[in-house]
């Protein structure tokens, strides 16, 4: 049985040039058990990617702990996959060989790699697109390549900073309805970082709303709606509801990060 | 016609590109042949082709021109096979680079020419001096240049490959070094090209053949026109040679310009 226990993590930058240090996250505190999508929402500046980068391992907290299937998160390792806002794959290896970064990595024989690669090329719909570099794909296409290549190392936990920020709108919305349907198959817990609110909603079995700056947990949102999910449930009322709360609690954080600058 | 970054034709390219060779020779013929610039100290453009048949066909030009190719590349490679891992080494890791960078910020700017006296008490007038002035001259620059590279790398690339599982060795050779091997070898593509000006100052001195040694010795004859043929072919060299450099990137390192 996996499970993310985040205990009293909270981190603070030192000041730069003799100025005061910044509290970018208040002590905070959750717990997520195995097979749960939590979506992490909050105003921009609110430490929802340092709390990420922390569970990663790219960043260590100043106080508090993390701990993953009892064991102390010390740094960064293949059990916590990640995808990032900006587009990382290796531009210098061609799809197939992004995605099968980390198992070359780890020493897995090439046949098996193969057919793992061949698997994630798949479930992400880039048949066709194996031999081609990045550089050649759109935006769309290359966070569906960085999505394969974290879930080809079969991470527990997969952490996901806005990974579809920089995307448009129907395309945005594609690949949620895509990272949910491979979720559903194959239930890993989820860690999803946005600032979208109803991208939040539709992907997610609870919503983490975090407040402004210095940014800590201001409420746990249970997200009831059934499975599979469908997009037309974006316009169910049930749907509409969680959405008007969370845009409330959202809003009144925006506002007083707003003032903040 | 001048607005910024407006793209040209292939066709205007290259009328534009020779078009300036010949307006050069036109302008040197001009002063040559028009009486302008005195023959003892410029020859005009036939003599200059003529000197160079001389050259090649009786005097053994081609040696000299084998030669000096040898010791440009010889020295070069020799720099850029100890500096590229001291440069990669002094871009990853931070105590090195603590340790060697002002050191070899300071060694860059020790000129590769003034050290030709003393190598040659050294080393001689041999090979071993020709090849230690290119090396000198270049080792210092790939390390800085390279270096630079390395130091600069995409950090998100680096903490994607740490999440994937990557080991502090695994950053190097499947990361760091992939990323920035065009960077690299752009760096070696423009330190070989400098490279030829200090090979030709080591043959200015000391030297028994060469492209170097043919200039000093026409100076003594007043040949201006086997000079000049002499820079020319010096030139010629450097074009193909980059030119060569620049399709062998761009083969290696398609992925940049996919």
């Amino acid at each position: 049985m996996s499970e993310l226990v985040i205990d009293g993590v909270g981190r603070t930058f030192p000041g730069v040039r003799g100025g005061k240090p910044t509290t970018a996250l208040q002590p905070t505190s959750l717990t997520v058990p195995e097979n749960d999508f939590v979506s992490i929402l909050g105003p921009s500046g609110c430490g929802k990617s340092t709390l990420l980068r922390i569970v990663a391992g790219l960043d260590h907290p100043s106080v508090g702990k993390v701990v993953l299937d009892g064991r102390e998160i010390r740094g960064p390792g293949s059990d916590r996959g990640m995808v990032f806002q900006s587009y990382t794959l290796f531009p210098w290896l061609t799809v197939e060989d992004n995605i099968g970064f980390g198992l070359r990595e780890k020493g897995v024989p090439e046949n098996e790699r193969r057919e793992i690669v061949a698997d994630y090329i798949d479930r992400v719909g880039l048949h066709g697109f194996e031999r081609h570099w990045p550089k050649q794909l759109s935006g769309g296409m290359q966070q569906r390549t960085a999505i394969a290549r974290a879930l080809a190392n079969n991470p527990k936990i997969l952490l996901l900073d806005e990974p579809f920020g920089a995307l448009d709108n129907q395309t945005r919305g594609l690949m949620q309805e895509m990272l949910l349907g491979i979720w559903e198959r194959e239930h890993k817990m989820v860690l999803f970082v946005t600032h979208d609110i109803e991208e939040a909603i539709f992907v997610a079995s609870r919503v983490v709303t975090m407040s402004a700056r210095p940014g800590r947990v201001k409420s746990i949102v249970p997200v009831d709606l059934p499975y599979p999910r469908h997009y037309t449930i974006k316009s169910s009322p049930e749907f509409s509801a969680l959405r008007s709360q969370l845009t409330e609690e959202i809003r009144s954080e925006a506002i007083l990060a707003a003032q903040e600058q | 016609m001048f607005r910024p970054f407006q793209p040209i034709g292939y066709g205007t390219r290259v009328l534009l590109g020779v078009g300036f060779f010949v307006f050069f020779v036109a302008f040197w013929s001009l002063a040559t042949f028009g009486g302008f610039v005195s023959r003892t100290f410029l020859a005009d453009p036939l003599t200059m082709v003529a000197d160079g048949w001389y050259l090649l066909s009786q005097r053994g030009f081609l040696y000299d021109i084998a030669m000096t190719v040898w010791r440009v590349v010889g020295g070069f490679a020799i720099a850029a096979l100890i500096a590229v891992p001291i440069g990669i080494a002094m871009g990853t890791y931070k105590p090195i680079e603590a340790m060697l960078e002002p050191f070899v910020s300071f060694a860059r700017y020790l000129p590769a020419s003034a050290f030709v006296p003393l190598l040659i008490l050294w080393a001689g007038i041999g090979e071993t001096q020709k090849l230690l002035v290119i090396f000198i001259g270049a080792f210092f620059q790939i390390i800085l240049m390279v270096a630079g590279s390395v130091g600069n790398t995409r950090r998100d690339l680096v903490e994607a490959a740490y999440t994937l599982g990557a080991t502090d060795r695994g950053i190097v050779r499947r990361v760091l070094m992939p990323a920035n091997a065009p960077d690299i070898a752009e760096s070696l593509r423009l330190v070989l090209g400098w490279a030829w000006t200090y090979v030709i100052v080591a043959e200015l001195i000391g030297a028994s053949s060469g492209i170097g040694y043919m200039i000093i010795n026409s100076q003594a004859l007043m040949a201006t026109g086997q000079i000049i043929f002499g820079i020319i072919v010096i030139g010629i060299i450097g074009l193909i040679s980059d030119a060569l450099f620049k399709a062998v990137n761009q083969w290696l390192f398609s992925w940049r310009l996919a």
